[in-house]
C-alpha cells in the first residue's frame, strides 16, 4: 500500500492537449475576455478545459442559456469584440435561439459553442441530443458540427474571423463529447481555409460607383444622410461627421445607428420610421437625395416601400450585397465597407447650399419637437428625460422592446456609437437586462442603464442573481405600466380598443423581489420624486439597483405611423376617429 | 478564387426566355460538406420558390461540390435569392445561366407497357426519333432512354403520353456554360 502514492501518475503525458483545451486555447489565443453559459453534461470536457487550461478568460455563469447569449450580445454591442457563450446540447442549445436570432438579425459577432451527444449516438435520438446546427441554420451567419477533434482550432478560428469580419454576425460550433474529449493531435496554428468566405474585398470600392454616387450627391439640394448600424460596426464616425458638415446636409439615424452621429449635433433629425421624429420623417418625405449608410432599409423605418423617399434619389451603402434591392432600390449602390467608401466619397464631394432646407427643417422641429404630457401621473418620457439629464446623456442604455424601448430611443439621445443596445431586428423582449450585464463586464467603469418593461423584464429577470453575485452596478430600470403598452396601444388604436392578452396582473412587488436577491430596490410613484430616486440609485456602485417606476397605465407612443403606411400618413397626437387596420407589415 | 458577383440593374430584369422545366437554371459551385444543401434550400424556401430539378455532384476538385438547380417563382426576386446564396459561406459562387449563353442536358428515363409488337414499334420509332435508346426490353415492357435539352425530353414524354407510360425518371438539367464563361 506504501507504494500507491508512487504509482499515481498523472492522467495524460504533459502537454497533451484533449480537444476541449486546444479548443479553449485558441479562444484564449484569440483574446477572448469572457464566456457566458450554462454547465451541462454534454460540454462537460468543454467545461473542464475552462479550469485546466491556464487563461485569463473569465467564465460568467447565467440562470439561463437565453441571458448569456444577450449577455454576450450586449458585450458585442458595448465593444464591438465578441464574447463567446457556452452552453451544453438539446436544451441548453435550444434555449439559446431567440438569443442568437438577435444577434443575427443585428449583425452582431458572437461565438456559439454547444455541447451534443457522442457522434456515434447523432440521430438516434439519444438524451439531450438536439440537431441544433441543422436548428440554427436560419439564424447563423455560419455554424459548424465538429467532426474531427483535430479540426477545432481550425473551426475556432474561422468560426472567429466569419463572426467579426463583413457584415458581422454570430456562428455556431457543435462539438460532440467524444470530440471534445479524445487526444488532439492535430496542429493548433492550422490555418483557415475558407474559399467562399472572402470579407477583404468589401475595402475595395469600385470607383465608377463613387463617381456615380458623387454625381448625384453634388447635384442635391435637399439632401439628408441615413446613418445606420453599419456605418457604427466599420467605425465611420468621422468621415459621417465630415461628410455631413461638408454638405451641411442632416442626419437621421435608425434604432441601431443611434450615436453614430451625435443626436444633440444641430444637423441630428434623430430617429426616423414608425415611432421617428416628426422632423426625421417629414424631411424623408420632402428630401431630393437619401444617402443611406449602413442601414438595411427595415419595414420599420420606410413604411410603405413604394412611397418611401419617392422625391429623392437614393444612394446605398453597404457592405452586404444582398440588402441592394432588397426593400428599396437605390439610384447608385457601393457595396463595401463604409468608412473605405466614405473616405472615398470625401474626395469627390463639395460642400452644398442647404440653408432653405434646413430652416425648413428647424421649422419642423419647432412645430413637432418630441414632448410629453407633463401632468396626469408618472410617465415613463419623464423618467428617461430626467436619467438623460442626470448622466449627461453618456451612460451606456440598454433597452427591451415595446413603449419603453421607443421613449428611450426619442428621450435618451446618444452622442457616442456603441452607447445604445437594444434589440431592433429581432424586437427580443428580455433582451434589456441581461445585454447591460454584458456591457457592464466589457465597460466596467461606465454608468449602464438597462431600461426594460415589466414584462420584458419578467422574462429573464433571473440574472439578477448575475449580476448581484458580480456586483455589477447595472442600473435596472423597469418602467411599470403593468400592461404590454405597446401591443395594448395597437389595440386600443387599431382594435376598437378590445384588449387582448396585455395585462400583466400578477406582476410582483419588483422591488421585495429584488431584495430577495440582494438587489438593492427603489419605488418610483410620484413625478416629483424622479430626480431625487435616480439620483440615488446613480449614487449606489455596490451592486445592482432596481428601480420600479409606477407609470401611466394607458400612454401612447408618439409619432406613430402605423405598419406598411407612407411615412406621410404619421400620426403625432391620438387619433380622434378609428384607424383601419394596419396590412402593410406586422 | 471567384470574387462574389455584384448584381446590377440588369439583373432585376426578368430573364428572358423561361425553358420548359420551370423559369430559371442556377449553377452553383459549394462546398463538399454535409448540411451545405440544408442551407441553400432553406434559402429557396423560406421566399417561396420551388426547386423544380436539382443536380449535385462532386466537383473535379473533390473539396467541392456542384449543383443545377431548376427554379420557379416570382422572377423579380431572384436576383435576391442569388445573392442570399452567394452570401452563405459555403457557397462558392452562384450563377443564372440564359439558354443562349449555357449548354443544358438532362436525361430521362420512360417505362412503356406495350402488348403487341405493333405498339412496340411504334413507340421504338418514336424513341429512335429522339436519338434515344432502349434500355431494357420484356415481353410487355420497354424502358427508353432520351437524352438532351430539355424541350427535346419534353417533346418526346408528348408523344409517349399516349401510350402506356407507368414510370418516368428525369434526371433534372445540368448545366454549362458556353465558351469561356463560368458555370
Amino acid at each position: 500500500m506504501a507504494t500507491k502514492t508512487k504509482t499515481t501518475k498523472k492522467r495524460k503525458p504533459k502537454e497533451q492537449l484533449d480537444g476541449a483545451q486546444a479548443m479553449i486555447k485558441t479562444l484564449a489565443d484569440l483574446g477572448v475576455e469572457y464566456v457566458f453559459g450554462y454547465s451541462g453534461g454534454a460540454a462537460l470536457p468543454i467545461f473542464d478545459a475552462l479550469e485546466t487550461v491556464k487563461s485569463d478568460i473569465k467564465f460568467v455563469l447565467t440562470r439561463h442559456e437565453q441571458g448569456a447569449c444577450h449577455m454576450a450580445d450586449g458585450y458585442a454591442r458595448a465593444t464591438g469584440k465578441p464574447a463567446v457563450v457556452l452552453v451544453t446540447s438539446g436544451p441548453g442549445a435550444g434555449n439559446t435561439i431567440t438569443g442568437i436570432m438577435t444577434a443575427q438579425m443585428d449583425s452582431i459577432p458572437m461565438i456559439i459553442i454547444t455541447g451534443q451527444q457522442v457522434t456515434w449516438m447523432l440521430g438516434k435520438d439519444a438524451f439531450q441530443e438536439a440537431d441544433i446546427f441543422g436548428i440554427t441554420i436560419p439564424v447563423v451567419k455560419h455554424n459548424y458540427l465538429v467532426r474531427e477533434t483535430n479540426d477545432l482550432p481550425r473551426i475556432t478560428r474561422e468560426a472567429f474571423h466569419i463572426a467579426t469580419t463583413g457584415r458581422p454576425g454570430p456562428v455556431l460550433i457543435d462539438v460532440p463529447k467524444d470530440i471534445s474529449q479524445s487526444p488532439f493531435t492535430g496542429d493548433m496554428n492550422a490555418e483557415i481555409d475558407l474559399p467562399g468566405y472572402n470579407p477583404e474585398a468589401s475595402y475595395e470600392i469600385d470607383d465608377q460607383d463613387i463617381e456615380d454616387a458623387a454625381l448625384i450627391i453634388n447635384a442635391a439640394k435637399r439632401p439628408l444622410i441615413l446613418a445606420g448600424h453599419g456605418a457604427m460596426i466599420s467605425g465611420a464616425e468621422m468621415e459621417l461627421m465630415e461628410l455631413a458638415t461638408r454638405l451641411n446636409c442632416p442626419v437621421t439615424s435608425t434604432l441601431l445607428g443611434k450615436g453614430v452621429f451625435p443626436e444633440t449635433h444641430e444637423l441630428a433629425l434623430g430617429m426616423l420610421g414608425m415611432h421617428g421624429t416628426a422632423y426625421a420623417n417629414k424631411a424623408v418625405c420632402e428630401c431630393d437625395l437619401i444617402i443611406n449608410i449602413g442601414s438595411r432599409f427595415d419595414d420599420r423605418i420606410i413604411g410603405k416601400a413604394e412611397e418611401f423617399g419617392k422625391n429623392a434619389k437614393i444612394v446605398h451603402f453597404d457592405i452586404d450585397p444582398s440588402e441592394m434591392n432588397k426593400m428599396i432600390t437605390p439610384d447608385v449602390q457601393v457595396i463595401g465597407d463604409a468608412k473605405a467608401a466614405l473616405k472615398k466619397l470625401l474626395k469627390k464631394v463639395d460642400s452644398l447650399e442647404t440653408t432653405s432646407w434646413l430652416e425648413k427643417l428647424d421649422g419642423y422641429k419647432k412645430k413637432f419637437p418630441l414632448s410629453y404630457a407633463k401632468q396626469g401621473g408618472l410617465r415613463m418620457q419623464k423618467v428617461l428625460d430626467e436619467f438623460y439629464e442626470l448622466t449627461n446623456g453618456e451612460a451606456i442604455v440598454t433597452t427591451d422592446v415595446g413603449q419603453h424601448q421607443m421613449w428611450a430611443a426619442q428621450f435618451y439621445k446618444n452622442s457616442e456609437s456603441f452607447k445604445w443596445i437594444s434589440s431592433g431586428g429581432a424586437g427580443t423582449m428580455g433582451f434589456g437586462f441581461p445585454a447591460a450585464i454584458g456591457a457592464q463586464f466589457a465597460c466596467p467603469d461606465e454608468t449602464v442603464i438597462a431600461v426594460c418593461g415589466d414584462g420584458g423584464f419578467q422574462m429573464t429577470l433571473c440574472e439578477i442573481a448575475t449580476a448581484c453575485i458580480h456586483k455589477l452596478p447595472v442600473k435596472i430600470l423597469v418602467l411599470n405600466n403593468h400592461y404590454l403598452g405597446m401591443v395594448r396601444q395597437w389595440q386600443e388604436m387599431f382594435f376598437d380598443n378590445r384588449e387582448s392578452g396585455v395585462d400583466l396582473e400578477g406582476n410582483p412587488d419588483f422591488v421585495k423581489l429584488a431584495e430577495a436577491y440582494g438587489c438593492k430596490g427603489i419605488n418610483i410613484k410620484r413625478p416629483a420624486d424622479v430626480r431625487k430616486k435616480l439620483q440615488e440609485a446613480l449614487a449606489y456602485n455596490d451592486g445592482p439597483v432596481l428601480i420600479n417606476a409606477e407609470c401611466v397605465k394607458t400612454d401612447l407612443v408618439f409619432p406613430m405611423i402605423p405598419a406598411g403606411a407612407a411615412l406621410e400618413d404619421m400620426l403625432t397626437e391620438r387619433p380622434k376617429h378609428k384607424m383601419a387596420k394596419p396590412i402593410g407589415s406586422t | 478564387m471567384a470574387t462574389k458577383r455584384k448584381i446590377t440593374t440588369a439583373d432585376k430584369k426578368p430573364a428572358p426566355r423561361p425553358d420548359l422545366i420551370g423559369g430559371h437554371t442556377l449553377s452553383m459551385y459549394v462546398n463538399n460538406e454535409p448540411g451545405v444543401l440544408m442551407r441553400i434550400c432553406q434559402v429557396f424556401a423560406r421566399r417561396a420558390y420551388n426547386i423544380d430539378s436539382l443536380v449535385v455532384s462532386q466537383g473535379r476538385d473533390p473539396r467541392f461540390s456542384r449543383l443545377t438547380l431548376g427554379i420557379s417563382g416570382d422572377p423579380a426576386g431572384l436576383s435576391q435569392i442569388i445573392m442570399q446564396c452567394t452570401k452563405l459561406i459555403d457557397v462558392i459562387h452562384c450563377f443564372e445561366h440564359m439558354p443562349q449563353d449555357a449548354v443544358v442536358r438532362e436525361l430521362a428515363m420512360i417505362k412503356v407497357m406495350v402488348k403487341g409488337g405493333e405498339k412496340r414499334t411504334e413507340v421504338l420509332q418514336i424513341v429512335e426519333h429522339f436519338g434515344g435508346k432502349t434500355v431494357d426490353l420484356t415481353e410487355s415492357s420497354i424502358i427508353v432512354r432520351i437524352e438532351g435539352a430539355s424541350d427535346k425530353v419534353d417533346a418526346a414524354m408528348r408523344l409517349l403520353v399516349t401510350y402506356d407510360i407507368v414510370e418516368t425518371v428525369r434526371t433534372g438539367k445540368v448545366v454549362m456554360a458556353r465558351g469561356e464563361g463560368i458555370t
